[in-house]
C-alpha cells in the first residue's frame, strides 16, 4: 500500500465516522423500539438526552463527509503520477474497481447526511418530536452505506500499487472509446447545454411556484436531484473544457487544483448546497400534515427553497460566466 | 395559572432503591398570590418546585398552564389552558426561561464574572441584542440599589447584595412566576425580612410568587396569601389569609 | 438576526469561561499546537520536496538507456548510439559521462560529470559542498587521483550556483578528456545514453523497441524515476506519521481526559446555566465553541510555526534524521508551498480526532439536570 499522509488521514476519518454511526445506530434501534414522547419515565428522559448526542454526531459527520470527499479527490490527484497513463485523479480512480464506487458513495453519504439533518431540524421545531422514529429508522438504513464506503475506500487504497497501467483521462473521457465515463463526455455540447439550461430553468420555475403556492414540492425536489446530475454531466462534457481551454480534457476533478485557483471548490460547494437544500424540501413533504408540524414545515421548506435556488444560481452564474468570457470556443469545429 | 393533577415523581423505578419523591399531588397555583409550600427537608418540596417550574418532568400526572403563561408557549392555544406535561426538554426550557424566574437557596451566582453578566445570563439564549440587554440588566440592578456594584465580582458582595443580585437575575426575562427554594436558609433575620418585603413588592406588581420553606419567618409572614403543607411527598392542609 | 446574537452571547461566555480556567486550557493548547506543528512540518516538508524533485527532474532526459552485464550496471558502447538513433520517434541520442569519485581526505563522494557545455581542458566547476569539504575556492588548484594512481591537477574555474545546491552540492563538472583520464574510460564508451523523444506518448513504445534491439540495455523512462522518488517520499513521510501515532494517541487521551474530568466548579456552573434557562443544545453550543476556539488557535499556531520551521529554518529540527551519514548535506531553502489538500490532511489527522474524542464528554457535561443545583 502507498503510505501517503492523505491516505492515512482518510483511513482515520472514515473509520472514526463509521464507528460514530454504528454507535448512533445502536441507540437508534433502542429509540425506534422504546420511544414514547408522552411518557415521563426515566428511560424516556434518558432517550431524549441521547438524541442530543446523536444529532451532534450527525452534524459533525456531515461536515467531515464533505471534507473527506474533497480530500479523496485531492489524494487521487497527488497519486496520479505513480500510475502510468494516469494524467489526473480520474486515472487514479480507474486503477482498480473500487475507486469510482467509493467516490459515488461519498457523494451519496454526504447528501444523505444532509437529508437527515434537515429532517432532524424540522422534527425538533415541533413540540412533540413527531418524526423521531422515522428519523432513526433512516439513520439505521444510512449506517451500512457509511460502513460500506469505509470498506470500499480501504479496498481501493490497499489495492493501489505504483506503476500499474491505467487509462488516463484523455482516453478515458474522450469520445469513442467504450465505458461509462466516455459516454458522459460524448454528450454533444449544444444539445447538452440546451438540456442543462432547460432543466435548471424548470427547477427555478418550480421553486418559485412552490414558494408562492406551497404545492408540488416533490416535483421541485426531484428537479433539484435531476439538476445535480445534469450539472455534473455538463461539467464533464463541456463546462470543464472552458476552464482548461483544451478540447479533450474532460476531467471534472482538475478544477479543484491550485492551478485553476481552486475554482472547483466554490463551484461544487454551491452545487451541493443547492442539491441538499432542494432535496430537503422533498423529504419534508410527507410530513406536512402532521398537526404539530403544520405551521412550521411550510416556512422551513420556503427557507430551503431560497437556499437551494441560491446555490444553483451561484453555480449557473459561475459556469456561464466562464463559458462566455473564456477565449476558448467549443462550437465551430 | 398553574394546575397540577395527579403528579408523581419516582426515582429509580423498579429498582430496590425506588424512591417516591412526590405522590398524588393536586395543586392549583393562583395568579398574583404569594404561595408558600411548607414542609421539612425530605418532604419533596424541592422536587415539586422543580415540576411546577417546568424544570423537571413528572413520572405521571398532568400540568396545565393558563393566563399570562400561555404567551410563552411554543404553540397557539385555543382554550384557556394548555397541557405541557410531555413537552420535550427544548420547549419546556423555553417556557421556563421566559415564564419563570428562579431564586436558589445558595443564590448560585457564577464566580469569576461580574454582577452584570450574572444578571444577563438567563437572557443569552434569547438572542437579544447585547446592548439593549445590558441596559435592561442595569436598570434592574438600579431598582435594587446595586448600581455601584455593576462591574464587581460576585465574590466581593455582601450577603444582602448577593441576595438582591439573585432576585434581579430571576427577573431579567420578565417572568410571570417567581419561584424561590428555601431562600432564607442562609440569611439572618434582618435579611430574611428584607427578602419577604421584596417578594411583597413583586406580588403587588402582578407577579405570582411561590416559595418553598420550613422557616417560620417565611410561612408566618403576614404578606403570605396561602400556605400549603407538604409531607412525605404529599400535599396536606392549607391555610389562606384573605 | 437573533441567531447571530445568540451565538455572539454564547461565544462571549465561552471565552470568558476559558480564560477563567487558564492552566488547564493552556496546557491543552500547548500540546495540541505541538502535535499540529510536528505533523504539519512532516507534511509541508514532504510535499515541497516532492515538488522540488519533480521540478528538477523535468530537466532530466526523457529516456535514459543503461547497459547491464551480469545484472550490474556496465559501460555502454558507441554502436548503441547509432542503432538507437535509427528508431522512429527518437530525436536525439547523446552519450553521457558521469561517475562517483571518493575523496579520502574528506571522506566524501563526489559526482563527476562531463556536461554539454565543457569547462575546458584542465578546468572544473565545483558545487559548494565540494569546495566546503576541500576548503577550496574558485581559482585554487585541486588534485584528483586517477584510476592508475596518478595525480591530475585541475583548476577550479568557478562554483555552481547556491540555488541549485540541492542537486549540485557534490557535483564537479569536468572536461571529457580529464574525465576519461581519471576513470579510464576508453573513447567510445559512455556511462549511459540520454534520449529525446518527439512524442511523449511514444516513450513506452520506444523503450520496448530499444530492449528488442539490445537485450542487455535497460531503458528508464523519466516518469518512472519521478514515480519512484514520489513513492519513496510518500513512504518516508507516511512512516513518520505512523511513528507519530503514539504521540497523537496520547494527545487524544489527554484531550478526552480533560473533557471528561469536569471539575466540581465547572459542573456547578453548567448546572446553574441550565437552571436559569439554558437548554442542553445551548450548552452543547458552548462546548462546541470551546472546542472550536482551542482547535482553531492550536491549528493555526501549529501550521504557522511549521511553515517557518520548514521554509525558513530548513527543517532545523529534522536535520539529524534527514542528514544521516551524508557529509555533503546541501544548504538549501525549499520553496514555500502549501496547498489546500495538505491543510485538509492535517485537519483530519488532528482536529477530527480531537473533536471525536470530545463529543461524548461534552454531551455528558451538557445533560446535567437543571434541578441538580437545587439539591
Amino acid at each position: 500500500m502507498i503510505l501517503h499522509p492523505s491516505i492515512i488521514a482518510l483511513f482515520v476519518s472514515s473509520i472514526l465516522i463509521s464507528v460514530l454511526l454504528l454507535y448512533s445506530s445502536y441507540y437508534g434501534v433502542v429509540i425506534v423500539r422504546k420511544w414514547d414522547i408522552r411518557s415521563g419515565s426515566e428511560q424516556q428522559l434518558e432517550l431524549e438526552r441521547r438524541t442530543y448526542l446523536i444529532a451532534t454526531i450527525l452534524t459533525n459527520v456531515f461536515a467531515f463527509q464533505l471534507i473527506s470527499l474533497f480530500l479523496y479527490v485531492y489524494t487521487a490527484d497527488s497519486l496520479h503520477d505513480l500510475f502510468t497513463g494516469a494524467m489526473c485523479p480520474a486515472g487514479t480512480f480507474n486503477v482498480n474497481g473500487y475507486g469510482y464506487p467509493t467516490l459515488l458513495l461519498k457523494i451519496f453519504n454526504f447528501l444523505a447526511a444532509g437529508m437527515w439533518l434537515i429532517l432532524n431540524y424540522a422534527d425538533t421545531r415541533a413540540y412533540d418530536y413527531p418524526l423521531t422514529k422515522s428519523k432513526y429508522r433512516l439513520l439505521i438504513v444510512l449506517t451500512p452505506f457509511i460502513v460500506a464506503e469505509t470498506f470500499l475506500q480501504g479496498k481501493f487504497f490497499l489495492g493501489l500499487k505504483a506503476d500499474i497501467i491505467t487509462s488516463c483521462c484523455g482516453s478515458l473521457f474522450s469520445a469513442g472509446s467504450g465505458g461509462v465515463a466516455s459516454e458522459l463526455a460524448s454528450v454533444p455540447s449544444i444539445p447538452g447545454k440546451i438540456a442543462f439550461y432547460t432543466i435548471i430553468t424548470l427547477t427555478f420555475a418550480s421553486g418559485a411556484y412552490f414558494y408562492m403556492r406551497g404545492r408540488l414540492g416533490c416535483l421541485f425536489a426531484g428537479l433539484c436531484g435531476l439538476s445535480f446530475i445534469t450539472s455534473i454531466i455538463s461539467v464533464i462534457s463541456f463546462f470543464s473544457l472552458y476552464y482548461y481551454e483544451l478540447p479533450s480534457h474532460h476531467c471534472p476533478f482538475d478544477i479543484l487544483q491550485s492551478g485553476y485557483r481552486y475554482v472547483g471548490y466554490p463551484l461544487y460547494i454551491a452545487l451541493f448546497t443547492g442539491t441538499v437544500a432542494g432535496m430537503g424540501v422533498g423529504i419534508l413533504m410527507p410530513f406536512r400534515n402532521i398537526s404539530s408540524l403544520r405551521e412550521q414545515v411550510p416556512s422551513i421548506q420556503r427557507r430551503f427553497v431560497v437556499i437551494a435556488l441560491a446555490g444553483f444560481l451561484v453555480f449557473v452564474i459561475m459556469v456561464t460566466q466562464r463559458m462566455i468570457f473564456s477565449d476558448f470556443k467549443l462550437e465551430g469545429y | 395559572m398553574i394546575e397540577l393533577r395527579g403528579i408523581e415523581k419516582v426515582f429509580n423505578a423498579g429498582k430496590p432503591n425506588e424512591f417516591r419523591a412526590v405522590e398524588g399531588v393536586n395543586l392549583s397555583v393562583e395568579v398574583g398570590m404569594i404561595t408558600v409550600i411548607k414542609g421539612p427537608s425530605g418532604s419533596g418540596k424541592t422536587t415539586l418546585l422543580g415540576i411546577i417550574g417546568c424544570m423537571a418532568r413528572p413520572t405521571s400526572g398532568r400540568i396545565y398552564l393558563s393566563g399570562r403563561l400561555t404567551q410563552v408557549l411554543p404553540f397557539a392555544v385555543e382554550e384557556a389552558s394548555a397541557e405541557v406535561t410531555s413537552l420535550p426538554e427544548k420547549f419546556l426550557t423555553d417556557i421556563r426561561r421566559r415564564g419563570f424566574g428562579f431564586i436558589f437557596q445558595q443564590f448560585n451566582l457564577i464566580k469569576g464574572i461580574t454582577v452584570l453578566e450574572n444578571v444577563m445570563l438567563p437572557a443569552y439564549p434569547e438572542g437579544e441584542d447585547f446592548h439593549s440587554l445590558s441596559a435592561r440588566a442595569e436598570g434592574l440592578l438600579q431598582a435594587f440599589n446595586l448600581s455601584g456594584k455593576v462591574s464587581s465580582r460576585v465574590e466581593w458582595l455582601s450577603g444582602g447584595e448577593a441576595q438582591r443580585v439573585a432576585i434581579a437575575r430571576a427577573l431579567i426575562n420578565n417572568p410571570a412566576v417567581v419561584i424561590a427554594d428555601e431562600p432564607t436558609a442562609h440569611l439572618d433575620t434582618k435579611l430574611s425580612g428584607e427578602f419577604m418585603a421584596i417578594m411583597a413588592q413583586l406580588r403587588d406588581k402582578g407577579e405570582t410568587v411561590i416559595i418553598a420553606s420550613h422557616d417560620p419567618i417565611v410561612y408566618d409572614a403576614p404578606i403570605v396569601d396561602r400556605v400549603v403543607e407538604m409531607r412525605d411527598g404529599r400535599i396536606g392542609a392549607e391555610r389562606r389569609t384573605k | 438576526m437573533k441567531w447571530i446574537e445568540k451565538q455572539r452571547n454564547i461565544i462571549d461566555f465561552t471565552l470568558s469561561s476559558l480564560l477563567r480556567r487558564k492552566t488547564k486550557n493552556i496546557a491543552l493548547v500547548f500540546v495540541y499546537t505541538v502535535i499540529v506543528f510536528v505533523l504539519a512540518s512532516v507534511v509541508f516538508f514532504s510535499h515541497s520536496i516532492k515538488k522540488e524533485a519533480s521540478i528538477i527532474l523535468q530537466g532530466s532526459p526523457e529516456i535514459i538507456v543503461q547497459r547491464l552485464s551480469a545484472g550490474m550496471h556496465a559501460l555502454i558502447p558507441e554502436e548503441y548510439v547509432s542503432g538507437i538513433a535509427k528508431i522512429r520517434g527518437v530525436t536525439s541520442v547523446t552519450g553521457r559521462l558521469w561517475g562517483y569519485y571518493y575523496e579520502p581526505t574528506a571522506r566524501a563522494n563526489f559526482t563527476l560529470l562531463s556536461p554539454e557545455e565543457q569547462p575546458g581542458e584542465g578546468n572544473i566547476m565545483a558545487g559548494e559542498g565540494v569546495l566546503r569539504v576541500l576548503h577550496a575556492s574558485p581559482g585554487d588548484i585541486l588534485s584528483l587521483t586517477s584510476y592508475k594512481g596518478e595525480q591530475v591537477s585541475l583548476r577550479v574555474k568557478g562554483s555552481l550556483p547556491t540555488s541549485s545546491s540541492l542537486v549540485s552540492a557534490d557535483l564537479i563538472l569536468i572536461s571529457e578528456g580529464d574525465f576519461r583520464n581519471i576513470f579510464g574510460f576508453s573513447k567510445g564508451l559512455f556511462t549511459d545514453l540520454a534520449l529525446r523523444v518527439r512524442n511523449p506518448r511514444e516513450r513506452v513504445t520506444i523503450a520496448k523497441k530499444i530492449k528488442e534491439l539490445y537485450p542487455d540495455a535497460r531503458p528508464i523512462i523519466r516518469d518512472e524515476i519521478l514515480r519512484t522518488y514520489d513513492s519513496v517520499f510518500n513512504w518516508r513521510s507516511g512512516l513518520l506519521l505512523m511513528v507519530m501515532t503514539g504521540a497523537i494517541l496520547a494527545f487524544i487521551i489527554f484531550a478526552w481526559d480533560k473533557a471528561t474530568g469536569l471539575s466540581a466548579e465547572e459542573r456547578r456552573e453548567i448546572g446553574i446555566l441550565k437552571a436559569v434557562g439554558w437548554e442542553t443544545s445551548d450548552i452543547l453550543l458552548m462546548k462546541f465553541w470551546e472546542g472550536a476556539s482551542m482547535s482553531l488557535s492550536s491549528f493555526l499556531g501549529g501550521v504557522i510555526l511549521a511553515y517557518f520551521h520548514v521554509f525558513f529554518t530548513s527543517s532545523a529540527l529534522f536535520a539529524p534524521v534527514l542528514k544521516g551519514w551524508s557529509v555533503l548535506y546541501p544548504e538549501f531553502r525549499l520553496t514555500p508551498f502549501i496547498d489546500v489538500g495538505g491543510v485538509m490532511t492535517l485537519f483530519f489527522l488532528t482536529v477530527l480526532p480531537y473533536t471525536v474524542a470530545t463529543i461524548i464528554p461534552s454531551w455528558r457535561a451538557a445533560i446535567v439536570d437543571p434541578d441538580s443545583v437545587m439539591r
